[in-house]
């Protein structure tokens, strides 16, 4: 099992952060590599165990289901069901904290799973590079 | 503590709205606007029966981390502030539960130590009392009429492939069942046609010596997973054959519970039949009122209960049937217009009844030998869902340009392969048993041991609705 952790800090709000990021069929809206998704058999996207097939620009499929959504905490984790990765148990968590000093938010993204040892290296960096911070960037930049 | 496993215990708990089932300080409660009792952001809405009235937000909930957090809205108690916690953890010990249950709120000063009470012993100590009585008493009417123990394993081998006498009744070795299954002691099991394409090797499912069936239901007698208790009361229908047995181990994946308001023969009978009803006429095509329904062998097991289904939900049913007494059951299960037919012949008669237009979606079961004459009574842009085949395989489909048509050639595994929609197709065939939308007429009950007399009897079309075999 390996973990890829990506942290970053964003220059808004935890509540405007959390309103943007809180939509699990949301990520067309404020990431650079998803081109299209939907919520499977027409769930509400905050139904715990609803599922979202997205279409990334590159044209891979993934299918993904809601595990955990907080209002209370602003976290939301979420498994792969099928995607062209190549990765097993593969969970992400992704977690804002309020920063009182500013009113920014500390926003935190991380991911366990299981790959080809080979593999390792190249998945932690797509994933946690190529994937979290591309989309922290995408974020603050909206946010800005 | 509860002496459950987790995954038992959450199934209850995550369910927003299940308070009212299980606890026995809450009256009735509803989720508002009717949204679904696990969708974050929900609001319930709930009396307790000593009067009081409360509203609570569900603000968290995890699968992960089997997690719910919730506040008060408003109450007609003086409780201001109030976020609780609701949080499960496993007991590897033992494969039982520890469940934590925390909040923090304001009350008014000096009576800190009356609402500390009020919710420490009354809502959360009744609460953990309540769930447990929940879990376990249901069990103990049940135990009374079947014993919640293993029995000698025994089932019916089909030794090779071939007509009825291939089947012998044997000793089965006992499995243990692995991690992330169950033994089930197993109270009723269906018989389906597909069990005889199984015993004559038609479809090659088997290797022999192999045991037949794809549904039963039963009671766990023995559990290694999270999700099944010792005493629940489950049934399935799945893609391996195994089901003519007394006892049999059997991965979770295809397993649902059994409501209380569902008998084990009912349960047995309806599995594969009813959630093939469901799936065909609500996922492989929606039926719409109005809808002009045609549905081949309609006093088959399948067969009824699409017609039962189609016309609850406003469809005009028209049946094909193989004799006068099947139409005669066909029409009394909601069949407007049973062509009796041994020919393969219907499409006049369908389209005669539809001034001409045809039907707007096919149910066929029949196979290469009707598919002309569906074709030829598909309505324009209808849907001919192809979803058994019992007079032969089909060769080659006519070509469905001249009626602008669609074709399906659904599977029930292919609907049922995720845990969520199993639960989900389940839970709708179970609802319909309860509001009477489904009526199950099991007409033909044999000893397992019997396996042999069940199949010639439905070869020869002795047989009309649902078979069991009762261990």
């Amino acid at each position: 099992m390996i973990k890829v952790y990506t942290s970053s800090v964003i220059e808004a709000p935890a509540g405007t952060v959390w309103a943007r990021v809180r939509d699990f069929n949301g990520l067309p809206k404020w990431t650079p590599f998803v081109a299209d998704s939907r919520i499977e058999q027409g769930l509400p996207a905050d139904k715990i165990g609803c599922v979202r097939n997205f279409r990334l620009k590159d044209g891979g499929v993934i299918r993904e289901q809601l595990l955990t959504l907080s209002d209370y905490d602003y976290q939301c984790s979420y498994s792969i069901l099928e995607s062209p990765m190549g990765v097993e148990n593969y969970v992400a968590t992704l977690k804002l904290t309020p920063v009182t000093d500013g009113d920014k938010t500390f926003a935190e993204w991380w991911a366990e799973f299981d790959c080809a040892p080979e593999r390792e290296a190249k998945l932690a960096q797509d994933i946690g590079q190529g994937v979290f911070q591309a989309a922290f960037d995408s974020l603050k930049q909206k946010l800005r | 503590m509860i002496d459950a496993p987790i995954g038992r215990v959450w199934e209850v708990l995550r369910d927003f709205n299940s308070h009212s089932a299980w606890h026995p300080a809450v009256g009735p409660s509803e989720i508002e606007n009717g949204e679904p009792s696990d969708q974050v952001g929900c609001i319930r809405n709930f009396s307790l029966k000593d009067g009081n009235h409360i509203r609570e937000q569900l603000l968290a909930l995890s699968d992960h981390d089997y997690l719910s957090t919730y506040c008060i809205l408003d109450a007609t108690l003086p409780m201001k502030n109030y976020v609780a916690t609701v949080q499960l953890k496993t007991v590897t010990d033992g494969n039982r539960t520890f469940w934590h249950w925390e909040s923090t709120f304001d009350v008014p000063k000096g009576r800190e130590q009356e609402f500390s009470e009020l919710v420490g012993n009354g809502v959360y100590e009744g609460g953990f009392a309540g769930l447990r009585s929940f879990l376990f008493n249901g069990k103990e009417k049940f135990r009374s009429k079947i014993k919640i123990e293993s029995v000698p394993a025994q089932g019916i081998v089909a030794t090779a492939f071939g007509g009825p006498e291939v089947l012998k009744f044997q000793a089965l070795g006992v499995d243990e069942p692995k991690a992330g299954e169950v033994l089930i002691r197993q109270t009723a099991i269906g018989v389906n046609y597909i069990d005889v394409y199984i015993r004559k090797g038609l479809y090659r499912m088997i290797e022999p010596p192999a045991v037949l069936g794809m549904e039963a239901a039963g009671v766990v007698v023995q559990s290694n997973s999270t999700n099944f208790m010792v005493g629940d009361r489950v049934a399935y229908a799945a893609p391996k054959p195994g089901a003519y047995a007394t006892m049999r181990a059997m991965p979770v994946d295809s397993l649902v519970l059994v409501p209380d308001f569902v008998d084990d023969e009912t349960a047995a009978a309806v599995m594969l039949k009813g959630m093939t009803a469901e799936y065909l006429l609500h996922r492989t095509h929606r039926v719409r009122p109005g809808d002009t329904v045609l549905v081949h062998a309609a006093a088959g097991g399948v067969g009824l209960l699409l017609c039962q289904w189609a016309r609850a939900l406003g469809a005009r049913v028209i049946g094909t049937v193989s004799s006068e007494e099947k139409a005669r059951l066909a029409a009394a299960n909601g069949c407007e217009f049973p062509i009796v037919t041994r020919s393969y012949s219907f499409a006049k008669e369908v389209k005669a009844h539809t001034g001409g237009r045809g039907a707007d979606v096919i149910y066929d079961g029949l196979g290469r030998e009707a598919a002309a004459e569906n074709l030829e009574a598909l309505a324009l842009r209808g849907h001919w869902v192809s979803y058994g085949q019992a007079s032969g395989a089909h060769e080659a489909f006519p070509d469905l340009g001249p009626k602008s048509g669609t074709l399906s050639r659904p599977v029930l595994f292919h609907y049922t392969g995720e845990r969520a929609a199993l639960q989900e197709i389940a839970g709708r065939v179970f609802a319909a048993l309860r509001d009477g939308t489904l009526k199950v007429d099991v007409r033909h009950r044999y000893p397992l041991a019997a396996a042999a007399d069940a199949h010639r009897d439905l070869e020869a079309r002795r047989t009309t609705g649902s078979i069991l075999l009762l261990p």
